[in-house]
């Protein structure tokens, strides 16, 4: 018996023809496959070139810092949808669970005196159960994520509107401290807020974890085959649990970016961040179908829908027509994610 | 080739049996590296495994044939922890050992490839390997930031590789999805391989390749056996478990048909055994 496995010699015209030249159409595919990253960046920055060359105003310092501030919230909801989205799941509840989180936050504050720390704190913990509440009927109840974050889109909604009885907590009422989030900041020539920073330091941690640690490891392979992660003795519940609670904590704490940005915590804000999250991830190279997509790929994917914004409005375009290229770009960016997996060897 | 004598030159009395010469003795325990003994598992009124007695010897490939619904995969399963048989006692090293989880099987030095292989195809060849026992870097990035060792699983996934003689992968950064399936299940068997300390479980291992795989498969099963590893081979092929087995237990309808070796008997009679067109003499 030989010791060693013989690398393959092509002897048959079938197997010439496999190691045939690689056309550029593969090339593309390979490399797309190998740096998903690489198709939101090109789209970024030829949008960018375009917009430019449409308007000039557009590459000024001011309107990149308008487009990052525009774009912090959804961003940083994003983080969190990008998760729950590669362990093949969806979560409809990521603006219910917001929303809940800064209403708690600045009513306790505003109405029940608690100190503004405190208040943001409780918030904040009541996004990390609200995510758990997902978590758990995703896995102990065995439940779709879609239908368990439908019912609690609809559940988390409606708690915050009765505890705040639809009543907005304006600016004047809040301690400066739930409103430090839209401290503005200067750097260089650009203006941009508190707000902006916090949800940079998120996702460069949340990309660290899920890039270097074996818990990100996890989170990829049981979004890629569960029953395989379960195989080699990966607890798949414990991840999927985990994640629907960090994503819980990066909703309540974008629930403070929130009242920052706005200037008032309000029941009606942010109603398109559920769909406008699914968007930024989508766009960003993340597969609806697990296992595969980054952070990086998804604050570039929330990037180019705050570009496409404000571009086609310094282009005097129709904001319609925003829509229009953000739904186009969806379509683009799920197809292209359908054709890099099917690549071969 | 063969020492016992072929069903042409056994008596009509003799023919609806075949010889193995002896009476089947079970072993020792303490001799054998597993030992199943008088398992039984029933499935509601289906009876899973009917009271089976299993041996693995240190070193040999033992083959484990069967129909479907023979129990094949229920004696596996009951063995490495995927199922808790209702009765009966499994040994490893001599010493009984009760597997609640497939887990419990593998932390004693057990590896199973499964025939779905069990990898994350989106993951590279080296993160497959080191699913789920990932190893942390040294000092402070590895205890306080929980930094994984890339290069350190790189290198050591390269290592196993070319240790079983697998040379026609060698980028170990590439995603599993883009291997042939020989060379997905060379990362699922080395992986078994690199892991286990007593050992190895393969399910089915040929049956989605073609030939010139299957033979790649097969001189692996030898490599680990060469490394003084046993190895349990579940399969359905006759020829490839004639070609690299040393022992083969038949199983049938819950129960074992027999303990044959490739020498007493041809495949032939293995599958008249399996299939019950024959028995196997008692005593």
């Amino acid at each position: 018996m030989a010791t060693t496995v013989e690398p393959q010699v092509p002897h048959t015209a079938a197997e010439q023809f496999a190691l045939r030249q690689q056309s550029p159409l593969q090339r593309i595919q390979h490399t797309l496959h190998s740096h998903p990253t690489i198709s939101p960046l090109l789209v970024l920055i030829i949008s960018i070139i375009a917009f430019t060359i449409i308007n000039p105003r557009f590459i000024q310092p001011q309107t990149i810092g308008i487009i990052l501030q525009q774009v912090s919230v959804i961003a940083a909801l994003a983080i969190g949808q990008t998760l729950v989205i590669l362990t093949a799941g969806i979560d409809l509840s990521v603006g219910a669970i917001a929303i809940l989180s800064s209403l708690l936050m600045a009513n306790l504050a505003a109405n029940n005196g608690v100190p503004g720390i405190l208040a943001i704190l409780i918030g904040i913990v009541a996004g990390v159960l609200a995510g758990a509440i997902n978590g758990t009927l995703v896995t102990r109840v065995g439940l779709p994520p879609f239908i368990v974050t439908l019912g609690t889109l609809g559940i988390f909604t409606a708690i915050a509107l009765l505890y705040s009885g639809g009543q907005q907590v304006g600016r004047r009422e809040m301690p400066s401290i739930l409103l430090w989030a839209g401290t503005p900041i200067v750097i260089g020539p650009f203006r941009i807020t508190m707000g902006v920073i916090i949800v940079l330091i998120m996702a460069v941690i949340m990309a660290f974890i899920l890039g270097q640690s074996s818990w990100g490891r996890h989170v990829y392979a049981v979004g890629d085959d569960a029953e395989a992660a379960r195989l080699v003795g990966i607890r798949v519940d414990r991840v999927l649990l985990s994640v629907y609670t960090v994503a819980g904590l990066i909703y309540g704490i974008t629930g403070w970016v929130q009242i920052g940005r706005s200037g008032t915590a309000s029941p009606n804000a942010i109603v398109d961040a559920n769909l406008e999250s699914i968007t930024a991830v989508v766009i960003g190279g993340t597969s609806l179908f697990g296992g595969r997509g980054t952070i990086i790929g998804t604050i570039l994917g929330a990037l180019i829908v705050g570009v496409f914004r404000i571009g086609l409005s310094l282009a005097g375009v129709d904001d319609q027509w925003r829509l229009f290229a953000t739904g186009l770009l969806v379509i683009v960016a799920v197809s292209i994610d359908q054709w890099i997996r099917k690549v071969k060897a | 080739m063969t020492t016992t004598p072929r069903n042409s030159e056994l008596t009509e009395e003799e023919k609806s049996t075949v010889g193995l010469g002896n009476p089947p003795v079970l072993a020792d325990p303490k001799d054998t590296v597993l030992s199943g003994r008088g398992l039984i598992k029933t499935f509601g009124r289906v009876v899973g495994l009917d009271g089976v007695d299993v041996d693995l010897f240190p070193g040999e490939i033992l083959a484990v044939i069967g129909d479907n619904g023979a129990g094949k995969s229920t004696l596996i399963k009951a063995l490495t922890g995927a199922l808790i048989p209702d009765s009966g006692q499994v040994f490893l090293d001599g010493n009984e050992v009760h597997f609640r989880t497939p887990q419990d099987a593998r932390s004693s030095g057990i590896e199973t490839v499964y025939q779905t292989l069990a990898v994350a195809p989106a993951l590279d060849i080296s993160a497959n390997m080191f699913l789920g026992r990932e190893r942390r870097r040294s000092g402070p990035l590895g205890s306080v930031l929980r930094m994984l060792d890339k290069k350190g699983m790189k290198e050591d996934a390269g290592k196993s590789m070319a240790n079983l003689g697998i040379a026609t992968v060698q980028n170990m950064g590439q995603a599993v999805e883009t291997l042939s399936g020989g060379q997905r299940q060379a990362v699922a068997v080395a992986r078994a391989a690199t892991f286990a300390s007593k050992f190895v479980v393969l399910d089915e291992p040929t049956a989605a390749l073609g030939v010139k795989e299957t033979g790649q498969v097969l001189n692996l099963i030898q490599q680990i056996k060469s490394k003084g590893l046993p190895v349990i081979l579940i399969s359905h092929n006759m020829p490839n478990v004639f070609e690299v087995s040393d022992r083969i237990h038949i199983a049938r309808l819950g129960g074992c048909a027999g303990v044959i070796t490739p020498k007493s008997h041809t495949p032939t009679e293995a599958v008249a055994i399996m299939t019950g067109a024959t028995t196997l003499q008692k005593g």
